[in-house]
């Protein structure tokens, strides 16, 4: 029979004491800081409290959209600074978005050249890589943020002298764009355009009572948006080209030069990143799988587009995702340039109303919330592409 | 006299794999036992519950007179006096042959420095490679490395040594150089339990073999009995694949 | 003609490739000379030396700031300490060479007042780095303990004003040695076997990994002062450090943490089999393997803090960046932000470089990969 052990030697008891011993240092740790900090705001007159999120903001937001309940619906709608600075939390939230969302379509493209041309065999183009990674990779981000900002946007030549290609202006006041904006005819091709999209939806829905060809997931929609066409009669798109108008811009897509110098800078720095992990991607697969498609006859492009290039993607989503995480967060440091998203909008609020400690712990959940989307789009992805059979 | 080692009744189980069922084994004081089997046989989980690298479910070890049980003191008392040698030697690499020696005496015997090395010293000198004493692991021979792990195992001196597989992960040729220094061991008077496909070993060392499969003792006896006439048939069809 | 050959196979091999290097020669070129023009004509580098003292040290008060260049002589002299104990490797007539050679090229530069400080601090990493390689490895880390309280007294008092530069390196300095202990700390919590403390440090790293650096400070910036009785007076500078120590031990944990499951399972178990408990298995056998293996992400965190460190621009701290733009915004220099933000980024980039460079030799001379 096991003698009795005294619990105070107990293996398996001591790990539980000394974890409700640490657990209760923890909280009266914490309760003494909320102590401590509850007494100073009081001393200092500060109310911790939530409310001044539905007080009116009362300062401009240049650009971004809000949403707003308009006659008993939710809608899209462009800022103004008679709504309540829970609506300019959310300007600026769309402005992240906005912005991280392009900045991670660009960069990946950018990376991935760059990280190819790191391996070419050109020696012009491997050494102009290797510069720009090395160059972009050991400066801060926020000095080339505003080095793009305060150097190069608001140096560009104001609107009447502005050069002009084909519509695209470059100026002080940003750079614009001919755009594409849906026009008259829209309203009536709209329903052929959203069932399209309704289709291929439903064919994807249904895929696992009924199997369909493969072919069929976008003939079908395309098919629906051409007939949509042939009855609407004319294109439901048209060019919105930009046009000065004395001091303004009418028409077109108008980028901001602080949303510019965001968007160039998080796209340049975060491409630096990905490019050296798509060269340790392709540099880390087995030399057989550039010998074999070799000695199989396939060209180096070919051999790169479809052998090399699909298993080092695999392998690069986890820590690319990471980078997209990165890409989100450095946003914040637009603040120092005063495009309008989440940090900017948060410091405008606290300068006029208070609630710094509030406030900032709104951003904090907003970013976390965000994070945590995109790190499960990536898992999600990673499992989806994993090449069957291997363990991970 | 009372065995050195007795284990009573001991049950084991991973998730719901039963590796050990119900085994009863005595060890005497100097005996050197070989256990045999198959891959899975659970020989390996069996000679690790005894220093607690594994934890047992059911039964009843006990070592040196002390109780293996959840008891920390007991845990470490026990380990202080088993010594144990593994296939994959585990050597630290961060440290030179001199200092693997003699950090364990160091930290957990509480020797002075000087005592520990000249302890390391003579052992080293005992399995024969004393000149190797401020190299690093990596730069030794796989042979080197055991022997260089027997005498740290040494260097606290056992009661007991544990040996789990020694020769598996060694090229053939250095397999002897570790087999002698075993046999060395053995009759120096050490109580042993070793695991290992070294029948020649067992046959010229061993007081007892014992064969495992699927976590039971099947047959223990002699080496001469054991390898001339298996009582079981399986001991006899592992014996049969093993030895051609 | 070799160089016709080479370049032909190099750059010509083919017409895409062909085509390739014409496009991105044109390339280089309209942006080379564009900068170049610029950078020899119009622009006016006077901005930088004119405002040298207040770049590199903000204002600290000037007769004061032969501490700073003492400080930074003693954290070279240490770094070069502790190189010297990990590398265990041979004499390095090239840091000597070195040294002199940028002393040699930044005389003409600077101040005659500073000179000697220049020589004294530039010296102090290749004797550090002797001094290592020849004394018991003991000694090092109780040299560096010492050094650490003997900077720590000589930048009492007067820290307010520590600006421009050597505020970033403070910053580096100060985040990173309080990182470091905490970040091992949820390293061995995270990997550790009791849920409480498992929990805790999940939590915390992956609170702090989902929020960016500059919403932490933020939040440290705010809430630091209120933790502590308002009477102490806490400088803002502790408050910031106290936020970037938190963030970066989130993200040092992680690298400790995968050194740390890197380990082999066999030495545990060697550890434990010689009588071992568990906090001398982790102080003598796995931390120590834990650390080596990823210390070149432990030098690349190092750099990321340095880089980082130009965040508290956005808080009004008086940073190299800070400084730099202040310095364009003085009517008498108006107009000079490309000037001073290219050589803040020229700092920045050195500094990185520096440390790259370091971090590289240091795992060829640790024998990485081969031990």
């Amino acid at each position: 029979m096991t003698k009795a052990v005294p619990f105070w030697k107990d293996e398996r008891k001591l790990a539980v004491i000394f974890q409700a011993i640490l657990l209760a240092v923890v909280l009266v740790v914490l309760l003494f800081l909320g102590y401590m900090a509850s007494t100073n705001m009081a001393d200092r007159n500060l109310k911790f409290s939530f409310g001044f999120l539905s007080e009116p903001a009362d300062f401009q937001i240049y650009e971004g959209y809000t949403v707003a309940k308009e006659q008993g619906r939710w809608i899209l709608r462009l800022y103004h600074p008679s709504d309540q600075v829970w609506q300019a939390m959310v300007t600026g939230f769309l402005n992240t978005l906005r912005v991280s969302f392009l900045g991670i379509v660009l960069t990946t493209i950018l990376g991935v050249l760059v990280g190819v041309g790191r391996l070419s065999s050109n020696w012009l183009v491997n050494r102009f890589s290797f510069a720009y990674v090395e160059l972009i990779r050991n400066t801060p981000l926020l000095v080339q943020m505003v080095f793009w900002y305060l150097a190069v946007f608001l140096l560009l030549p104001p609107l009447r002298t502005a050069p002009r290609f084909h519509g695209l202006i470059v100026s002080n006041k940003g750079v614009l764009i001919p755009w594409l904006v849906p026009d008259a005819a829209w309203a009536n091709f709209a329903p052929y355009f959203y069932g399209g999209l309704g289709l291929w939806i439903l064919l994807w829905a249904v895929r696992s009572f009924w199997k369909p060809p493969r072919w069929l997931y976008w003939v079908a929609p395309v098919a629906l948006w051409g007939l949509g066409l042939i009855l609407v009669g004319s294109l439901p798109l048209e060019w919105s080209v930009p046009r000065v108008q004395g001091f303004r811009v009418e028409g077109g897509m108008q980028l901001s030069p602080e949303f510019s110098s965001v968007l160039l800078a998080l796209v340049l720095y975060t491409a630096s990143y990905i490019a050296e992990i798509v060269r340790g991607a392709i540099q880390s697969l087995p030399k057989g799988q550039w010998e074999a498609p070799a000695s199989l006859g396939l060209s180096y492009a070919q051999t790169l587009r479809l052998i090399i290039l699909p298993q080092a993607m695999r392998i690069v989503i986890p820590p690319l995702g990471n980078q997209y995480l990165n890409l989100t967060k450095n946003s914040s440091l637009a603040i120092a340039i005063a495009f309008p998203e989440i940090m900017s909008v948060y410091e405008t609020t606290v300068n006029q109303a208070g609630h710094s400690i509030e406030g900032i712990l709104i951003v904090m959940a907003a970013y976390l919330s965000l994070s945590l989307f995109i790190s499960a789009l990536i898992n999600w992805y990673n499992v989806k592409v994993a090449l069957v059979g291997v363990a991970r | 006299m009372e065995p050195i080692i007795h284990m009573e009744n001991v049950n084991k189980w991973f998730g719901a794999l039963h590796v050990l069922k119900d085994i009863n084994l005595d060890v005497q004081k100097g005996e050197v036992v070989v256990v045999i089997g198959p891959s899975g046989s659970g020989k390996s989980t069996l000679i690790r519950t005894i220093n607690r690298l594994e934890e047992i479910q059911k039964g009843r070890i006990v070592v040196d007179g002390i109780e293996l049980n959840r008891d920390v003191r007991n845990i470490d008392a026990v380990r202080k006096e088993v010594g144990m040698v593994f296939q994959s030697f585990n050597l630290f690499p961060h440290m030179t042959v001199l200092e693997n020696i003699t950090l364990a005496p160091r930290i957990v015997r509480k020797w002075p420095r000087e005592k520990a090395e000249q302890i390391a010293m003579e052992l080293l000198e005992r399995v024969d490679i004393a000149d190797q004493a401020e190299k690093y692991p990596a730069q030794l021979s796989g042979g080197q490395q055991q022997r260089v792990a027997i005498a740290r195992a040494l260097a606290m001196q056992p009661k007991i040594m544990l040996f789990d597989e020694p020769t598996s992960a060694l090229d053939p040729e250095m397999v002897g150089e570790v087999l002698d220094a075993m046999k060395e061991l053995a009759k120096s008077g050490m109580t042993m339990l070793v695991v290992t496909h070294e029948m020649g070993f067992a046959r010229e060392v061993a007081d007892r073999v014992i064969f495992m499969d699927m976590g039971e003792i099947i047959e223990e006896g002699e080496p001469d009995q054991v390898f001339s006439h298996p009582q079981h048939e399986r001991t006899q069809s592992f014996l049969a694949r093993i030895l051609h | 003609m070799r160089a016709l050959s080479w370049m032909k196979e190099n750059l010509f091999n083919g017409w895409f490739n062909s085509l390739l290097t014409l496009i991105t020669a044109w390339l280089i070129f309209v942006v080379t000379r564009g900068v170049l023009v610029w950078a020899f004509t119009e622009a006016r580098w006077s901005v930088v030396p004119d405002n040298m003292r207040l770049l590199m040290a903000g204002s600290y008060p000037p007769d004061l700031v032969w501490r700073l260049w003492m400080i930074a002589a003693i954290i070279l002299f240490t770094g070069g300490l502790q190189y010297a104990a990990q590398a265990r490797g041979g004499a390095p007539w090239w840091l000597w060479a070195g040294a002199l050679a940028l002393f040699a090229v930044s005389y003409p530069v600077v101040f005659p007042a500073t000179r000697f400080f220049l020589l004294i601090t530039l010296l102090a990493l290749p004797v550090g780095v002797t001094v290592g390689l020849n004394v018991p490895r003991r000694f090092v880390n109780w040299m560096t303990v010492v050094v650490v309280l003997v900077v720590f007294s000589m930048l009492w008092g007067q820290t307010a004003r520590i600006g421009g530069f050597t505020l970033t390196l403070l910053l580096t300095a100060l985040a990173s040695v309080f990182a470091f202990p905490l970040g091992l700390l949820l390293a061995l919590g995270r990997t550790g076997k009791w849920p409480v403390f498992r929990t805790l440090s999940i939590l915390y790293i992956e609170l702090i990994r989902g929020v960016p650096l500059i919403t932490v400070l933020f939040l440290s910036y705010y809430m630091v002062p209120l933790f502590l009785p308002a009477s102490w007076e806490v400088p803002t500078l502790f408050s910031i450090v106290v936020g970037f120590s938190m963030f970066a031990a989130a993200y040092l944990a992680e690298y400790v943490r995968g050194g740390i499951q890197g380990v082999h399972k066999g030495q545990y178990e060697a550890a434990w089999a010689l009588g071992l408990s568990g906090s001398q298995s982790a102080r003598y056998i796995i931390l120590p393997q834990a650390i080596r293996s990823v210390i070149p992400a432990l030098i690349g965190q190092l750099i990321a803090i340095f880089k980082d460190t130009s965040l508290i621009y956005i808080l009004s701290l008086f940073d190299l960046l800070f400084m730099a733009l202040t310095v364009a915004r003085n009517p008498k220099y108006l107009g000079t932000e490309r000037e001073v933000l290219l050589f803040v980024a020229f700092v920045y980039f050195v500094g990185a470089a520096l440390m790259s460079y370091a971090s590289r030799r240091l795992e060829r001379a640790m024998g990485l990969g081969t031990r």
